[in-house]
Protein backbone atom coordinates (compact mmCIF):
# COMPACT_ATOMS: atom_id res chain seq x y z
CA UNK A 1 0.00 0.00 0.00
CA UNK A 2 1.46 3.58 -0.39
CA UNK A 3 2.72 5.70 2.42
CA UNK A 4 -0.24 7.24 4.21
CA UNK A 5 0.60 10.75 4.06
CA UNK A 6 -0.79 12.46 7.67
CA UNK A 7 -4.13 13.94 7.81
CA UNK A 8 -4.84 17.60 8.78
CA UNK A 9 -4.97 17.87 12.42
CA UNK A 10 -7.46 20.25 11.98
CA UNK A 11 -10.01 17.96 9.79
CA UNK A 12 -13.36 19.51 10.79
CA UNK A 13 -15.17 16.72 13.47
CA UNK A 14 -17.74 15.28 10.77
CA UNK A 15 -14.95 14.13 8.92
CA UNK A 16 -12.31 13.00 10.91
CA UNK A 17 -15.01 10.90 12.57
CA UNK A 18 -15.05 8.68 9.38
CA UNK A 19 -11.50 8.04 8.95
CA UNK A 20 -10.95 4.19 9.01
CA UNK A 21 -15.25 3.88 8.85
CA UNK A 22 -16.06 1.20 6.65
CA UNK A 23 -18.61 3.08 4.54
CA UNK A 24 -21.02 2.01 1.21
CA UNK A 25 -20.49 -1.91 1.49
CA UNK A 26 -22.85 -2.61 -1.61
CA UNK A 27 -23.73 -5.66 -4.27
CA UNK A 28 -22.03 -4.93 -7.78
CA UNK A 29 -25.05 -4.35 -10.02
CA UNK A 30 -24.15 -6.73 -12.29
CA UNK A 31 -22.54 -10.35 -12.03
CA UNK A 32 -19.28 -10.87 -13.83
CA UNK A 33 -19.44 -11.06 -17.11
CA UNK A 34 -16.76 -12.44 -19.70
CA UNK A 35 -17.34 -9.96 -22.28
CA UNK A 36 -15.55 -7.04 -20.30
CA UNK A 37 -12.50 -9.54 -20.01
CA UNK A 38 -12.10 -9.05 -24.03
CA UNK A 39 -12.98 -5.59 -23.88
CA UNK A 40 -10.89 -4.81 -21.19
CA UNK A 41 -7.59 -7.21 -22.82
CA UNK A 42 -8.70 -5.56 -26.66
CA UNK A 43 -8.12 -2.29 -25.11
CA UNK A 44 -4.56 -2.89 -24.07
CA UNK A 45 -4.16 -5.21 -27.15
CA UNK A 46 -3.05 -7.88 -24.32
CA UNK A 47 -2.57 -11.45 -25.89
CA UNK A 48 -2.29 -13.28 -22.80
CA UNK A 49 -3.99 -16.93 -23.65
CA UNK A 50 -5.67 -16.66 -20.01
CA UNK A 51 -8.40 -14.18 -21.86
CA UNK A 52 -8.74 -15.92 -25.06
CA UNK A 53 -7.87 -19.49 -24.76
CA UNK A 54 -10.26 -21.76 -22.56
CA UNK A 55 -7.56 -24.61 -22.66
CA UNK A 56 -4.73 -22.30 -20.98
CA UNK A 57 -7.57 -21.13 -18.83
CA UNK A 58 -8.57 -24.41 -17.69
CA UNK A 59 -5.16 -25.80 -17.14
CA UNK A 60 -3.13 -22.93 -15.17
CA UNK A 61 -6.28 -20.76 -13.41
CA UNK A 62 -8.70 -23.74 -13.60
CA UNK A 63 -11.66 -21.71 -15.49
CA UNK A 64 -11.49 -18.44 -16.79
CA UNK A 65 -10.54 -15.37 -14.66
CA UNK A 66 -10.90 -11.65 -15.32
CA UNK A 67 -8.10 -9.38 -16.23
CA UNK A 68 -6.94 -8.55 -12.65
CA UNK A 69 -7.00 -4.57 -13.03
CA UNK A 70 -10.47 -5.06 -14.44
CA UNK A 71 -10.96 -5.27 -10.55
CA UNK A 72 -12.41 -1.39 -9.78
CA UNK A 73 -15.25 -2.02 -12.79
CA UNK A 74 -17.27 -4.96 -10.89
CA UNK A 75 -18.30 -1.69 -8.65
CA UNK A 76 -18.89 1.07 -11.23
CA UNK A 77 -22.48 1.68 -11.24
CA UNK A 78 -24.53 1.67 -14.88
CA UNK A 79 -24.34 5.52 -16.48
CA UNK A 80 -28.00 5.37 -16.29
CA UNK A 81 -30.66 2.72 -14.82
CA UNK A 82 -34.63 3.04 -14.80
CA UNK A 83 -35.70 5.23 -11.78
CA UNK A 84 -32.70 6.88 -10.96
CA UNK A 85 -32.77 10.61 -10.97
CA UNK A 86 -29.60 11.27 -9.72
CA UNK A 87 -25.77 9.53 -11.51
CA UNK A 88 -24.78 7.30 -9.18
CA UNK A 89 -21.32 7.53 -8.78
CA UNK A 90 -18.66 5.34 -7.90
CA UNK A 91 -16.01 6.17 -5.10
CA UNK A 92 -18.38 7.92 -3.50
CA UNK A 93 -16.63 9.13 -0.93
CA UNK A 94 -13.86 10.70 -2.95
CA UNK A 95 -17.07 12.60 -4.50
CA UNK A 96 -18.52 13.26 -0.81
CA UNK A 97 -15.12 14.79 -0.20
CA UNK A 98 -15.15 17.09 -3.27
CA UNK A 99 -18.72 18.00 -2.06
CA UNK A 100 -17.57 18.94 1.68
CA UNK A 101 -14.29 20.91 1.21
CA UNK A 102 -16.15 22.68 -1.94
CA UNK A 103 -13.18 21.23 -4.30
CA UNK A 104 -14.84 21.19 -7.72
CA UNK A 105 -12.38 19.47 -9.61
CA UNK A 106 -10.18 16.17 -8.72
CA UNK A 107 -7.71 13.97 -10.23
CA UNK A 108 -6.48 10.28 -8.64
CA UNK A 109 -3.05 9.99 -8.44
CA UNK A 110 -2.13 6.89 -7.48
CA UNK A 111 -3.24 3.71 -7.08
CA UNK A 112 -2.25 0.49 -5.38
CA UNK A 113 -3.76 -2.56 -5.79
CA UNK A 114 -3.71 -6.35 -4.25
CA UNK A 115 -5.02 -8.95 -5.74
CA UNK A 116 -5.89 -12.35 -3.84
CA UNK A 117 -8.47 -14.39 -5.23
CA UNK A 118 -9.41 -14.36 -8.48
CA UNK A 119 -12.78 -12.71 -9.96
CA UNK A 120 -14.52 -15.14 -12.74
CA UNK A 121 -17.01 -15.14 -14.26
CA UNK A 122 -20.77 -15.38 -12.52
CA UNK A 123 -18.85 -13.91 -9.51
CA UNK A 124 -21.14 -11.09 -7.56
CA UNK A 125 -18.77 -8.82 -6.11
CA UNK A 126 -19.09 -6.40 -3.14
CA UNK A 127 -17.44 -3.37 -2.40
CA UNK A 128 -16.84 -1.38 0.60
CA UNK A 129 -14.95 1.52 1.01
CA UNK A 130 -12.81 3.16 3.85
CA UNK A 131 -11.32 6.72 4.29
CA UNK A 132 -7.62 6.74 5.77
CA UNK A 133 -6.77 10.07 5.39
CA UNK A 134 -7.00 13.94 4.14
CA UNK A 135 -4.56 15.91 3.95
CA UNK A 136 -4.23 20.04 4.77
CA UNK A 137 -5.12 22.37 2.26
CA UNK A 138 -1.85 22.79 -0.17
CA UNK A 139 -1.38 24.49 -3.56
CA UNK A 140 -0.04 22.68 -6.72
CA UNK A 141 -0.06 22.80 -10.22
CA UNK A 142 -4.03 22.35 -10.55
CA UNK A 143 -4.81 24.83 -8.25
CA UNK A 144 -5.23 24.52 -4.70
CA UNK A 145 -7.04 21.41 -2.78
CA UNK A 146 -6.39 18.32 -0.50
CA UNK A 147 -5.00 14.92 -1.22
CA UNK A 148 -7.29 11.89 0.31
CA UNK A 149 -6.45 8.49 0.44
CA UNK A 150 -9.55 6.04 -0.26
CA UNK A 151 -9.48 1.89 0.41
CA UNK A 152 -11.82 -0.06 -1.76
CA UNK A 153 -12.09 -3.70 -0.59
CA UNK A 154 -13.88 -6.37 -2.83
CA UNK A 155 -15.45 -9.79 -1.98
CA UNK A 156 -17.06 -12.27 -3.89
CA UNK A 157 -20.02 -13.92 -3.10
CA UNK A 158 -18.24 -16.79 -0.55
CA UNK A 159 -17.07 -13.91 1.00
CA UNK A 160 -13.26 -14.18 -0.05
CA UNK A 161 -11.27 -11.59 -0.49
CA UNK A 162 -10.74 -10.74 -3.88
CA UNK A 163 -8.49 -7.22 -3.40
CA UNK A 164 -7.84 -4.22 -1.91
CA UNK A 165 -7.41 -1.12 -4.42
CA UNK A 166 -6.01 2.30 -2.70
CA UNK A 167 -6.73 5.24 -4.40
CA UNK A 168 -4.89 8.47 -3.94
CA UNK A 169 -7.04 11.62 -5.34
CA UNK A 170 -6.30 15.66 -5.05
CA UNK A 171 -9.28 17.61 -5.06
CA UNK A 172 -9.07 20.99 -5.72
CA UNK A 173 -9.99 24.82 -7.35
CA UNK A 174 -8.64 25.84 -10.17
CA UNK A 175 -6.44 29.17 -9.65
CA UNK A 176 -7.77 30.11 -12.82
CA UNK A 177 -11.06 30.16 -13.22
CA UNK A 178 -12.09 26.79 -15.93
CA UNK A 179 -13.64 28.98 -19.31
CA UNK A 180 -17.68 27.70 -18.35
CA UNK A 181 -17.70 28.25 -14.41
CA UNK A 182 -20.22 30.09 -14.56
CA UNK A 183 -22.35 27.38 -16.63
CA UNK A 184 -25.17 25.55 -14.98
CA UNK A 185 -24.31 22.52 -16.79
CA UNK A 186 -20.84 22.45 -15.30
CA UNK A 187 -22.25 20.91 -11.73
CA UNK A 188 -19.80 19.31 -10.21
CA UNK A 189 -21.37 15.76 -10.57
CA UNK A 190 -19.45 16.12 -13.79
CA UNK A 191 -15.85 16.55 -12.61
CA UNK A 192 -14.38 13.57 -11.35
CA UNK B 1 7.05 -18.55 -19.95
CA UNK B 2 9.46 -17.47 -17.24
CA UNK B 3 10.19 -19.56 -14.33
CA UNK B 4 12.54 -17.77 -11.25
CA UNK B 5 15.47 -19.39 -11.61
CA UNK B 6 16.03 -17.46 -15.14
CA UNK B 7 15.57 -13.93 -13.25
CA UNK B 8 17.87 -11.87 -11.92
CA UNK B 9 17.95 -8.78 -10.14
CA UNK B 10 18.89 -5.86 -13.04
CA UNK B 11 17.44 -7.63 -15.76
CA UNK B 12 15.42 -5.50 -18.31
CA UNK B 13 12.04 -6.27 -19.45
CA UNK B 14 11.59 -6.07 -23.46
CA UNK B 15 10.16 -2.33 -23.81
CA UNK B 16 6.72 -1.74 -25.38
CA UNK B 17 6.11 1.34 -27.28
CA UNK B 18 2.41 2.28 -28.35
CA UNK B 19 0.88 5.39 -30.34
CA UNK B 20 -1.95 6.64 -28.01
CA UNK B 21 -4.99 7.95 -29.82
CA UNK B 22 -8.52 9.21 -28.68
CA UNK B 23 -9.99 5.62 -29.68
CA UNK B 24 -6.89 3.86 -27.04
CA UNK B 25 -8.29 6.43 -24.28
CA UNK B 26 -11.57 5.98 -25.00
CA UNK B 27 -11.81 2.10 -25.25
CA UNK B 28 -9.77 2.06 -22.58
CA UNK B 29 -12.23 3.74 -19.86
CA UNK B 30 -15.34 2.37 -21.26
CA UNK B 31 -13.70 -0.72 -20.98
CA UNK B 32 -13.30 -0.08 -17.55
CA UNK B 33 -17.20 1.33 -16.98
CA UNK B 34 -15.33 4.72 -16.41
CA UNK B 35 -17.79 7.19 -17.76
CA UNK B 36 -16.14 10.52 -16.38
CA UNK B 37 -15.82 13.31 -19.43
CA UNK B 38 -12.33 14.11 -19.18
CA UNK B 39 -11.86 10.68 -20.66
CA UNK B 40 -14.20 10.89 -23.50
CA UNK B 41 -14.87 14.99 -23.74
CA UNK B 42 -12.13 17.27 -25.24
CA UNK B 43 -14.04 19.70 -24.44
CA UNK B 44 -14.27 18.86 -20.71
CA UNK B 45 -10.94 17.76 -20.33
CA UNK B 46 -9.28 21.06 -21.58
CA UNK B 47 -11.80 23.90 -20.77
CA UNK B 48 -13.12 22.53 -17.00
CA UNK B 49 -9.94 20.58 -16.14
CA UNK B 50 -7.22 22.75 -18.00
CA UNK B 51 -5.39 19.63 -19.85
CA UNK B 52 -4.53 19.84 -23.29
CA UNK B 53 -6.28 16.98 -24.50
CA UNK B 54 -8.37 13.95 -22.92
CA UNK B 55 -6.29 11.48 -21.35
CA UNK B 56 -5.70 7.81 -20.15
CA UNK B 57 -7.81 7.44 -17.01
CA UNK B 58 -6.13 5.25 -14.24
CA UNK B 59 -7.58 1.55 -14.67
CA UNK B 60 -6.58 1.50 -17.91
CA UNK B 61 -3.09 2.56 -17.03
CA UNK B 62 -3.37 -0.13 -14.39
CA UNK B 63 -4.21 -2.46 -17.48
CA UNK B 64 -1.66 -1.55 -19.84
CA UNK B 65 0.71 -1.86 -16.76
CA UNK B 66 -0.49 -5.53 -16.22
CA UNK B 67 -0.01 -6.81 -19.88
CA UNK B 68 3.89 -5.37 -19.77
CA UNK B 69 4.50 -7.52 -17.05
CA UNK B 70 2.40 -10.63 -17.85
CA UNK B 71 4.20 -10.28 -21.88
CA UNK B 72 6.76 -11.03 -20.04
CA UNK B 73 6.04 -13.86 -17.30
CA UNK B 74 3.70 -15.69 -19.77
CA UNK B 75 0.38 -16.55 -18.92
CA UNK B 76 1.43 -18.39 -15.26
CA UNK B 77 3.10 -14.85 -13.58
CA UNK B 78 0.62 -13.60 -11.21
CA UNK B 79 -0.10 -10.22 -10.30
CA UNK B 80 0.29 -9.57 -6.50
CA UNK B 81 0.68 -6.40 -6.26
CA UNK B 82 0.43 -3.43 -8.42
CA UNK B 83 1.33 0.63 -7.09
CA UNK B 84 1.40 3.23 -10.00
CA UNK B 85 1.97 7.14 -8.95
CA UNK B 86 0.89 9.05 -12.12
CA UNK B 87 2.74 12.75 -12.61
CA UNK B 88 1.61 13.45 -16.18
CA UNK B 89 -1.02 12.13 -18.17
CA UNK B 90 -0.97 10.69 -21.37
CA UNK B 91 -3.03 12.20 -24.20
CA UNK B 92 -3.57 10.87 -27.80
CA UNK B 93 -0.57 11.82 -30.44
CA UNK B 94 1.82 10.65 -27.51
CA UNK B 95 3.99 7.59 -27.87
CA UNK B 96 4.01 5.87 -24.60
CA UNK B 97 7.05 3.61 -23.92
CA UNK B 98 6.80 1.39 -21.19
CA UNK B 99 9.71 -0.01 -19.37
CA UNK B 100 10.70 -2.30 -16.67
CA UNK B 101 13.84 -3.65 -14.55
CA UNK B 102 13.95 -6.33 -12.08
CA UNK B 103 14.15 -4.91 -8.23
CA UNK B 104 14.54 -8.16 -6.51
CA UNK B 105 13.85 -11.85 -6.74
CA UNK B 106 12.69 -14.25 -3.79
CA UNK B 107 10.66 -17.08 -2.48
CA UNK B 108 8.31 -16.41 0.78
CA UNK B 109 7.90 -18.69 3.54
CA UNK B 110 5.10 -20.69 1.91
CA UNK B 111 7.58 -21.49 -0.86
CA UNK B 112 6.08 -18.88 -3.72
CA UNK B 113 8.39 -17.52 -6.00
CA UNK B 114 8.53 -13.57 -6.23
CA UNK B 115 9.69 -10.80 -8.70
CA UNK B 116 9.50 -6.82 -7.70
CA UNK B 117 9.70 -5.18 -10.69
CA UNK B 118 10.05 -0.96 -11.11
CA UNK B 119 8.26 0.12 -14.16
CA UNK B 120 8.03 3.38 -15.74
CA UNK B 121 5.18 4.80 -18.87
CA UNK B 122 7.37 7.80 -20.34
CA UNK B 123 6.55 9.71 -23.22
CA UNK B 124 9.30 11.52 -24.85
CA UNK B 125 11.55 11.94 -21.73
CA UNK B 126 8.68 12.63 -19.22
CA UNK B 127 8.69 9.73 -17.36
CA UNK B 128 4.27 9.88 -17.05
CA UNK B 129 4.05 6.97 -14.41
CA UNK B 130 6.12 5.26 -11.70
CA UNK B 131 5.10 1.94 -11.10
CA UNK B 132 6.19 -0.94 -8.87
CA UNK B 133 4.95 -5.00 -9.14
CA UNK B 134 5.16 -7.66 -7.13
CA UNK B 135 4.56 -11.10 -9.69
CA UNK B 136 4.33 -14.07 -9.08
CA UNK B 137 6.20 -16.59 -11.08
CA UNK B 138 6.83 -20.27 -11.06
CA UNK B 139 9.83 -21.68 -8.88
CA UNK B 140 10.20 -24.73 -11.20
CA UNK B 141 8.54 -26.16 -14.71
CA UNK B 142 6.01 -28.00 -12.42
CA UNK B 143 4.83 -24.79 -10.05
CA UNK B 144 2.04 -22.58 -11.10
CA UNK B 145 0.97 -19.64 -8.70
CA UNK B 146 -2.56 -19.73 -9.75
CA UNK B 147 -3.22 -22.58 -7.58
CA UNK B 148 -2.21 -20.87 -4.25
CA UNK B 149 -4.70 -19.68 -2.00
CA UNK B 150 -5.14 -18.57 1.38
CA UNK B 151 -1.93 -18.95 3.80
CA UNK B 152 -0.27 -19.89 0.80
CA UNK B 153 -0.60 -16.47 -1.34
CA UNK B 154 0.96 -13.99 0.45
CA UNK B 155 0.46 -10.87 -2.56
Amino acid sequence: MTDVKPSDPDLPGDVQALIGELQYEELGEFPVERGYFWTSAASVENGNPLFWDDAVADEVTEGPVAPLMLLSAWFRPHHWAPGRAVEKLPLQIHFDLKARFELPEAIMTENTTIFHEPVRPGDRITSAQRLVSVSEEQTRRLGTGRFWIIDVEYRNQRGELCGVERWEGFGYRRDDPPKDASSKDASSKDAR
Amino acid sequence: MITLDAVKVGDALPPLSYDVTSTTVVLGALAARDWRPMHHDYHFAVDRQGVKDIFLNSPNQGSWLERFVTDWTGPTGRLGRLRFKMRKPIFPGDTMVLEGTVRDVSVDDAGCGWVALDLTIRVGDVTCTESEARVAVPTSPEDNPWRRHGDDWKP
